[in-house]
């Protein structure tokens, strides 16, 4: 059994950026990541959008970044290694080529990201060909394989992860016969989704769902039915299924960590403390799926309250935050009155001209109108109102007007 | 990436690792036969074809050939199944299923111990929802009686509930079966033919028997990949067994596909159910089961749909809805949980009330035809029937010798895996290396498997011998890497 002073588990954006701070002003800082290099998602992201304006980088650059800055901080940053479950509150158990080893902490942060659900889990009929993929998986055989992946694909999803995998498909020589979104529109910036359609000449199926994968062996084509009821096959030999995350939250069920039921992750207050003490919880794993940079900045948020609770820092309960529907979650989903962060929320419907009402007990915390909410892209929300929040009351509700 | 592209590997030179007193193993899987004529050519290499080869291997003199259409044994029904090793309570008493699943059961459940195949005793709860089912329970109590097992036992629902508390509300009561376990079906099937290879069974793959027919006193097999010549021929073509036995002018049964889609609950739903939970039979007919699985899962299922297209393993949304309806009485908190994997299978279903096993002396054949969900747990038993029939009927088996045993690797969650094995790790930290993180494969497995007496010629064949990609990302985290290590290899 080995000591340190904070395990983060994942070395992505938010996990490398709370050791970077962490390690700053705490003894040993320690990152584990199961994949052979650290970085997460970004490490498989040859694209720009990462890094700041002053500075634009592609994924893998950032990704670099981030793990170079870790280190130079002082954090240990070790991958190929697993952690594989609890071995008490504050005390983990791994296994790498080296063998197995139980590291126990003062603090763990947990940062084990998100996934897109397969096709399997959306529960898409057919056959079981192969040339199914998701992003990830799509991403990681063009950019850091360089395996071929068919010739035609047909792109599940319009929102900003579908378009990368679209550039992803023509990076590797395949074209993209269609984008196909169930919505009745794109769920990207506009000008993004027109470059698509016009330039690249990609149609963008709108109202329609993928209802049947054809082929035995190779993927011959998807069935696709449209809101209006029309039906068609699109002839392809790769289909992507893009977007859907959900939240890489194993380790945090198997250890008994209370989930929020909207966003499927564990449920965390202001500065991302879960409701055990010392257990923290940043990036993709609260919040399926948000910018690196949002990922980067929880873990500075975290990393701060890591080092207050090192010195005793008092663990508050805080207050469940549910959203009503049509809004799906958000996040942080407990709140303190000294909660200061912006918060997440995703919609399932298009909405226009929303009102957000933040209400504790039928009292109107704060009210914020937006110009439109699209599903599939972020609405933020500030923390402003959080002083008024009465921490022995009742759930603090966020609706939309 | 097709097996064809996969690489050549026609005839492997491993006789380190064989039991084989020449140390040559032969699995083909394209190019010409060899111009031999076998002693016994095995048609399909599903689990009870085998299992057949594997019996006949005991006997050094004979030359056999196991011959499969497909590019990977097991690729019909015995992959596409609810994996039970059943007791054989609910047989037909008196009818050669009965007799041949009560020892099969017995010798698979010893030849999994000693091969390593993952097996959990969980017994069965065949759960009565209304009156009907529950006035049905006495008499299949009766019935487990007549085929001679004797611990079935009916429980109240206080004990029924006390035993599965997450169980839908409204159940009436049970049939407890402790015997009925779950097992992994595809190891079975690999044990049987690795070890069958490695006794000098020659495994041909992708070669589909497209006619056959007797000259000077032999069979002759036209198949997809030439002319294949032998003097006896078993006929274990599961789905397709009707067609062979039609070309050789019989006409004793049909083949009806009878299609069971289920659906793989994410290994978090493990932990709602301890026991398979079978659907009581009616009148009205048979409802789906709720089974754990050996690697961890929960399955649902399956569906009964005759078809007449023996290639229809599509999943239907109707279907995997009207699942999920049922399911959600039985195990409401199974619906919380994420699918992991949909499948179909496809069963021989004949019409007939049991086994279709037939010997034709006069041609040198015996046909090994309406082999239902029961064949997996009957496998042993029916190769022993098998071989008995082709030695009355005229078959000089020579010398027998006992066999090397297999020790296959293991994929149950119930057994340690390479991930925790302290000791596998020290010796190889290839094994502490994981590549499929949802499932927890390490690099030497996958290494493993690449090199083994049978190896896969897919994807889809790597995983089945793994799990690498068949866990809850399907591939998202690592399958680009476990692709790469694939082509490695053949490469």
């Amino acid at each position: 059994m080995r000591q340190v002073d904070v395990l983060v588990v994942g070395a992505g954006p938010a996990g490398l950026a709370a050791a970077r701070l962490a390690a700053a002003g705490a003894g040993r800082v320690e990152v584990l990541d199961r994949e052979q290099q650290a970085g997460g998602v970004p490490r498989h992201c040859a694209h720009g959008g990462f890094g700041t304006w002053s500075r634009p980088l592609t994924g893998p650059a950032y990704a670099r970044l981030l793990a170079d800055a870790a280190v130079r901080a002082g954090a240990v940053v070790r991958t190929g290694v697993t952690a594989l479950d609890w071995a008490g509150p504050l005390a983990l158990t791994t296994v790498s080529a080296a063998g197995p080893e139980t590291i126990t902490a003062r603090a763990i942060v947990l940062a084990t990201g998100a996934r897109e659900r397969p096709r399997t889990a959306r529960l898409v009929p057919g056959t079981r060909p192969a040339g199914v993929y998701t992003t990830g998986e799509l991403q990681q055989a063009v950019h850091l394989h360089r395996q071929p992946v068919g010739t035609r694909a047909v792109v599940v999803g319009a929102q900003d992860v579908s378009y990368a995998a679209a550039d992803t498909v023509r990076a590797a020589g395949a074209d993209v016969v269609a984008m196909v979104t169930e919505l009745p529109r794109a769920q990207t910036a506009s000008v993004r989704a027109l470059d698509a359609r016009l330039r690249r000449g990609i149609p963008l199926l709108t109202d329609t769902t993928v209802t049947e994968l054809l082929g035995h062996g190779r993927l011959s084509g998807v069935r696709v039915h449209h809101r209006d009821g029309r039906t068609a096959t699109l002839p392809c030999d790769t289909v992507v299924f893009t977007g859907d995350f959900v939240p890489d939250h194993e380790l945090a069920r198997r250890g008994g960590l209370p989930l929020d039921p909207g966003t499927r992750g564990p449920a965390v207050d202001g500065v991302l403390r879960t409701a055990r003490p010392g257990v923290f919880a940043v990036g993709s794993v609260l919040h399926a799926v948000e910018s690196a940079a949002t990922a980067a900045r929880e873990g500075a948020h975290a990393a701060e309250a890591v080092l207050a609770a090192l010195v005793g820092a008092e663990w508050p309960d805080g207050v469940p935050l549910t959203v009503d529907p049509p809004l799906r979650w958000i996040a942080p989903n407990r709140v303190t009155p000294a909660d200061r962060h912006p918060y997440v929320l995703r919609t399932a419907a298009l909405l226009t001209r929303p009102v957000l009402h933040v209400t504790q007990d039928g009292r109107l915390l704060h009210r914020r109108p937006l110009r439109s909410a699209v599903p599939n892209r972020t609405l933020t929300l500030t923390a402003r109102w959080t002083p008024r929040v009465d921490p022995k009351g009742g759930p603090v509700r966020v609706s939309v007007a | 990436m097709t097996g064809a592209e996969a690489g050549q590997r026609d005839v492997r030179m491993t006789g380190a690792e064989t039991g084989q007193l020449d140390g040559r193993t032969t699995v083909t899987e394209r190019g010409p036969l060899p111009a031999v004529t076998y002693d016994v050519a095995i048609i399909g290499a599903g689990v009870v074809g085998s299992a057949v080869a594997r019996a006949l291997a005991r006997h050094p003199r004979l030359r056999v050939a196991l011959v499969e259409a497909q590019d990977d044994v097991g690729q019909g029904t015995s992959k596409a199944n609810t994996a039970i090793l059943h007791t054989g309570f609910d047989a037909v008493p008196g009818s050669l299923e009965a007799r041949l699943v009560r020892e099969g059961a017995r010798q698979l459940a010893a030849y999994a111990a000693e091969s390593g195949i993952p097996v959990e005793p969980v017994g069965a709860l065949l759960v009565a929802w209304d009156e009907e089912q529950l006035a049905a329970l006495p008499r299949l109590a009766e019935k487990a009686e007549r085929n001679e097992y004797h611990a079935a036992r009916l429980l109240g629902p206080a004990e029924l509930y006390a035993r599965e508390p997450r169980l839908g509300p409204g159940a009436r009561g049970a049939l407890h079966v402790p015997g009925e376990s779950i097992i992994c079906p595809w190891t079975t099937t690999l044990a049987y033919a690795t070890q069958a290879v490695r006794h000098g069974v020659d495994l041909h793959l992708n070669c589909r028997v497209e006619q056959a027919s007797r000259q000077d006193g032999s069979h002759v097999l036209k198949t997809s990949r030439g002319a294949l010549r032998a003097r006896r021929l078993v006929n274990a073509a599961g789905l397709h067994a009707d067609t062979l036995d039609a070309q050789l002018g019989h006409d004793d049964f049909t083949v009806t596909p009878r299609r069971g889609q289920l659906l793989v609950f994410d290994k978090f739903a493990r932990t709602l159910v301890h026991h398979l939970l079978l659907p009581v039979p009616t009148a009205l007919g048979k409802g789906v089961l709720v089974a754990p699985t050996v690697y961890g899962n929960v399955l649902l299922g399956p569906t009964a749909e005759d078809l007449h297209d023996k290639r229809a393993t599509g999943s239907t949304a109707d279907a995997l809805a009207g699942l999920r309806d049922k399911g959600r009485r039985i195990l409401p908190a199974l619906l919380d949980e994420e699918v992991t994997a949909v499948y179909a299978g496809l069963r021989a279903a004949t019409g007939h009330d049991d086994y279709r096993i037939r010997a034709h002396p006069e041609q040198a054949y015996v046909t090994v035809g309406g082999i239902r969900s029961t064949g997996l747990t009957a496998s042993l038993a029916i190769a022993e029937h098998v071989t008995g029939l082709l030695t009355e009927t005229g078959l000089d088996p020579g010398p027998e010798r006992e066999l090397e045993p297999v020790r296959m690797p293991n994929l149950g969650e119930a057994f340690p895996r390479p991930y925790q094995r302290p000791d596998l790790i020290a010796a190889d930290p290839q094994y502490g290396t994981l590549v499929c993180h949802c499932e927890r494969v390490s690099r030497g497995e996958i290494r493993d498997a690449l090199a083994a007496t049978i190896p896969p010629r897919t994807l889809d064949g790597l995983r089945r011998r793994t799990r690498a990609r068949a866990g809850r990302c399907q591939g998202f985290y690592c399958g680009a890497a476990v692709r790469a290590l694939f082509e490695e290899a053949g490469a």
